[in-house]
């Protein structure tokens, strides 16, 4: 294992010194720090190319250059970093890379969670619907979104659903049309996705069309837009509804409704979240709110469906600690998301915000300033547009994938001996079929996330985002050599990280493959 | 002896696919239809049958003849004029805003597509920059196409070390994001004509393909018609070129028809950038960076490249996705349920 590790090491390093070395080379003849000066027209033009040549050190060879510049890269591995500077505005690399590098990765993970969990979604049950009328509108959507350029979508992004979405929250309210319309048609995807015979999809279309009409209705009356936090009562008791459904949910999906230790299991963690959700409350005024407390109270909310699963008890008390760890996880997102709710109103009336919160340009608000709870929904209006055009890069991608893959694992012979020792189809889908089908992806998550930092140099040129996308683009058209490799070295050993942590997630899901030296 | 179905699929009474009974009645209905075909003719039978990809076929010749015809186009020497009135570049005499026109001399005007900021038809500068997509897409696919085929035989017929060196040179090029490759190439030719640019795209997008077909290589390889080949004296590279590469030319045909695709939607954004292509060639990519701002005054600027992007991505998608079809063994087409009750009631008649 050390030496399977020591050796995966060696190439990482060895792959991220040849392509920086290479990028080095061809960005140094790619820009010419020495264009404007020859452009423009100023009497000691000689003088001051001569001069910044020399500043620059553009007569010496590349590769001189590139071993110094290497000199200082090494120098972070014992914390005296020196990526050179920007010559125009002498900021330091280091400086401007340590913010872009958050930014970006926000704005990157953000977009593959989302695409891979869409997308195995749909990929997956697109494959159990092979050749219907549901399987083939994803295919058509796939292809579609494999062909739709970024760029165009992120622009079209900006001007129709922000403006159009900012214009429409002065006076939310959906009209009788739209609540038709949209009950109707999540009807009919929801239909078409369930599948099964005609009497079935009926009775599926009717009841998503009621409960999607009945819940356009409720925000509707109750101003939902405009004040998401209706009184702390009604919240508890949407949250506590809501968690219910959940728990039935996750329990149908996880063990199936016949577990009647599971079910309870999960109900109990809905319970125990509706009873912490006043103290819970008073907690957060009490502390000061940051993200590590956020997840060491996920982590808490795991530990306590673990514990409430084997208080339940039963023979297999594993199976109902996982349900009740997984509901009381999403329990606790909708405590989480409830007390961000309560901030809306004071987010949106912010003198900053003027009461267009779904943001079009940069990262964040500028000099907003407010709560941990203000800013944490000032990053979500930021990153929702940029992160969504982004999704649409993977999204069909993941789809294809999970699709073509379980495809591939229903056909194989574990599947038939699993259905003919008499399991339900719910158990050969989700037990048998669905953690094999989600293996390959393992290999897929490095590649896409590849392609969607190339992706993130066009979101975050369009919307304005100061990240490494931003940096590295405004770098290359300011013909600034630092700045372009400070990008390529860290979006290189981000690559190699990438590779090596997919590889031992797949090492550790598939004991067929061994780590071996 | 029937297996259950899978969930949801299929009316009741029809064998499902999957099943052992479907197979065989597939496979007879299969067997009945390729009888005494060759590959290629099978191939072509399956690609024609498909329906997204004859559409796409079409529309990419369609779209073709409209951008060549209507604006004209260079070959070396040669300058075939177009039957459009206005050239990509020149400037037309502003017709209030420039908004589509839908009459004038010609049923749908002499601004179809309305007109830019400082009077340039628009319908002349799609159609030009339609020229260049597909031209930078061809280039690509060639390019690329033969390097990643050279590359990944190489590899995968030699093994060892060649193996090894070759497949870090593809680690290498894959650790960055095309686009980002892309943008230092096409800074370092902005200056250069578009096929320079195109060759240098080629040049860093053939990984995907070599990967598959050293894949591919090592799998042929130690079939025994490669033995039989060697066996009877036939050269290194007589057994690649003519007992190989025939083989794997599906897996090469498909993946360079994706890979097409995805360099329309590489140039447009390399474009779009400012590291692709410039002023005086047409990008559509480059017109959408130019007009964004003028989206809420002037759309159709920007919704006419936009759209023309997309089909042609899309068109060349489709092909592609008929040809994984028509090349792949394992896919099935669904026999019609009429199809399938006759070779029931054929195979019941053998059996008595």
């Amino acid at each position: 294992m050390i030496i399977f590790f020591a050796r995966r090491f060696l190439t990482s390093a060895l792959v991220v010194l040849t392509s920086t070395l290479i990028m080095y080379a061809m960005v140094a003849a790619s820009i010419d720090p020495l264009e404007e000066l020859r452009g423009g027209n100023m009497a000691n033009k000689e003088a001051l190319m001569e001069r910044l040549s020399q500043q620059l050190r553009l007569d010496d060879p590349v590769i001189v250059r590139y071993i110094d510049w290497l000199k200082g890269a090494l120098g972070c591995t014992y914390g005296q970093c020196d990526l050179g500077e920007d010559w125009k505005t002498h900021e330091t690399v280091t400086h401007a890379l340590s913010g872009a590098i958050v930014t970006t990765l926000q704005l990157v993970f953000a977009a593959t969670i989302l695409a891979i969990i869409g997308g195995a979604a749909v990929g997956i049950i697109s494959a159990l619907r092979q050749y219907s009328g549901f399987d083939y509108s994803i295919t058509f959507m796939s292809f579609l979104m494999y062909s739709l350029p970024v760029f165009w979508v992120a622009v079209l992004a900006k001007a129709f659903l922000a403006i159009d979405f900012n214009d429409w929250l002065r006076d939310p309210g959906f009209g009788p049309m739209t609540i038709g319309l949209v009950a109707a048609g999540s009807g009919i995807a929801l239909g078409a996705a369930l599948g099964g015979d005609w009497m079935r999809r009926a009775r599926v279309f009717g009841a998503t069309a009621v409960l999607v009409a009945g819940l356009m209705l409720y925000l509707n009356v109750t101003d939902f837009f405009i004040r998401p936090s209706q009184g702390r009562a009604v919240d508890l008791l949407v949250i506590t509804v809501l968690g219910i459904g959940l728990a039935f949910l996750v329990t149908l999906l996880s063990t199936g409704l016949r577990n009647r230790k599971a079910l309870y299991s999960a109900l109990t963690s809905v319970g125990i979240g509706a009873a912490l959700y006043f103290p819970m409350l008073e907690f957060w005024n009490s502390v000061d709110a940051s993200w590590l407390i956020v997840i060491l109270l996920a982590l808490v909310a795991l530990g306590v469906g673990i514990a409430v699963g084997y208080g339940w008890g039963g023979p297999d008390w594993g199976r109902s600690s996982r349900t009740a760890a997984f509901t009381a996880f999403l329990m606790a997102g909708l405590l989480f998301v409830d007390r961000l709710g309560q901030s809306w109103n004071a987010y949106v009336h912010n003198p900053r915000v003027k009461g267009r919160p779904l943001a079009t340009i940069g990262s964040g608000t500028p000099n907003l300033e407010g709560s941990f709870w203000i800013q944490t929904i000032d990053l979500m209006t930021h990153i929702a547009l940029p992160s969504v055009t982004l999704v649409l890069i993977s999204f069909a991608g993941y789809t294809r994938y999970s699709r073509a893959s379980t495809l591939e694992v229903l056909n194989q012979d574990y599947i038939r001996t699993a259905r003919s020792k008499g399991l339900t189809e719910r158990t050969v889908i989700m037990r048998h079929a669905f953690r094999n089908a989600m293996l390959p992806l393992a290999s897929v998550v490095p590649v896409d996330l590849i392609t969607v930092i190339g992706g993130a140099l066009l979101t975050e040129t369009v919307f304005g985002w100061h990240g490494m996308g931003k940096m590295f683009v405004d770098a290359m058209s300011g013909n600034l050599q630092d700045p372009v490799m400070g990008y390529i070295l860290v979006v290189g050993i981000f690559a190699v990280i990438a590779n090596f942590v997919a590889d031992l997630v797949y090492a550790v899901l598939d004991p067929r493959i061994r780590v071996n030296a | 002896m029937s297996l259950p179905p899978l969930i949801g699929d299929g009316a009741p009474g029809e064998p499902p696919p999957g099943s052992v009974v479907g197979d065989t009645l597939e496979n007879a209905i299969e067997l009945k239809e390729v009888e005494g075909l060759s590959q290629g003719q099978i191939v072509r039978r399956r690609f024609f049958a498909h329906r997204g990809a004859i559409s796409g076929l079409v529309t990419i010749f369609l779209i073709m003849l409209l951008a060549y015809s209507s604006v004209g186009f260079t070959l070396g020497p040669i300058d075939v004029p177009g039957w459009w009135q206005w050239k990509p570049n020149a400037l037309t005499p502003m017709l209030g805003r420039g908004d589509p026109t839908t009459a004038g001399p010609l049923p749908w005007g002499s601004h179809p597509f309305g007109q830019d900021t400082v009077g340039r038809d628009v319908f002349a500068l799609v159609m030009k920059g339609t020229q260049t997509s597909i031209n930078v897409m061809i280039v690509i696919g060639v390019v690329a196409a033969t390097i990643g085929m050279i590359i990944g035989s190489v590899a995968g017929f030699f093994r060892g070390n060649i193996d090894q060196l070759l497949m870090r040179l593809t680690d290498l090029i894959v650790t960055f994001p095309v686009l980002v490759i892309g943008a230092v190439l096409g800074n370092m030719f902005v200056r250069s004509p578009v096929w320079l640019l195109a060759v240098c795209l080629g040049l860093i997008t053939w990984p995907t393909l070599a990967r598959l077909v050293r894949g591919e290589f090592l799998t042929l390889r130690e079939r025994e018609f490669v033995d039989a080949a060697r066996v009877s004296g036939a050269s290194t590279f007589r057994i690649i070129r003519k007992h190989m590469l025939p083989n794997a030319m599906g897996v090469i045909i498909v993946n360079t028809t994706l890979l097409m695709s995805a360099a329309v939607l590489l140039e447009t954004a390399l474009s779009f950038l400012g590291f692709g292509i410039n002023p005086p060639n047409v990008s559509l990519g480059k017109m959408i960076s130019t007009y964004q701002n003028a989206f809420n005054t002037r759309p159709w600027l920007f919704w006419w490249p936009g759209l023309f992007i997309i089909l042609i991505a899309l068109s060349v998608n489709f092909i592609g996705d008929g040809l994984r079809d028509a090349f792949d063994p394992r896919q099935k087409k669904i026999p019609s349920a009429r199809k399938m009750a006759r070779a029931a009631r054929q195979q019941e008649q053998v059996q008595e």
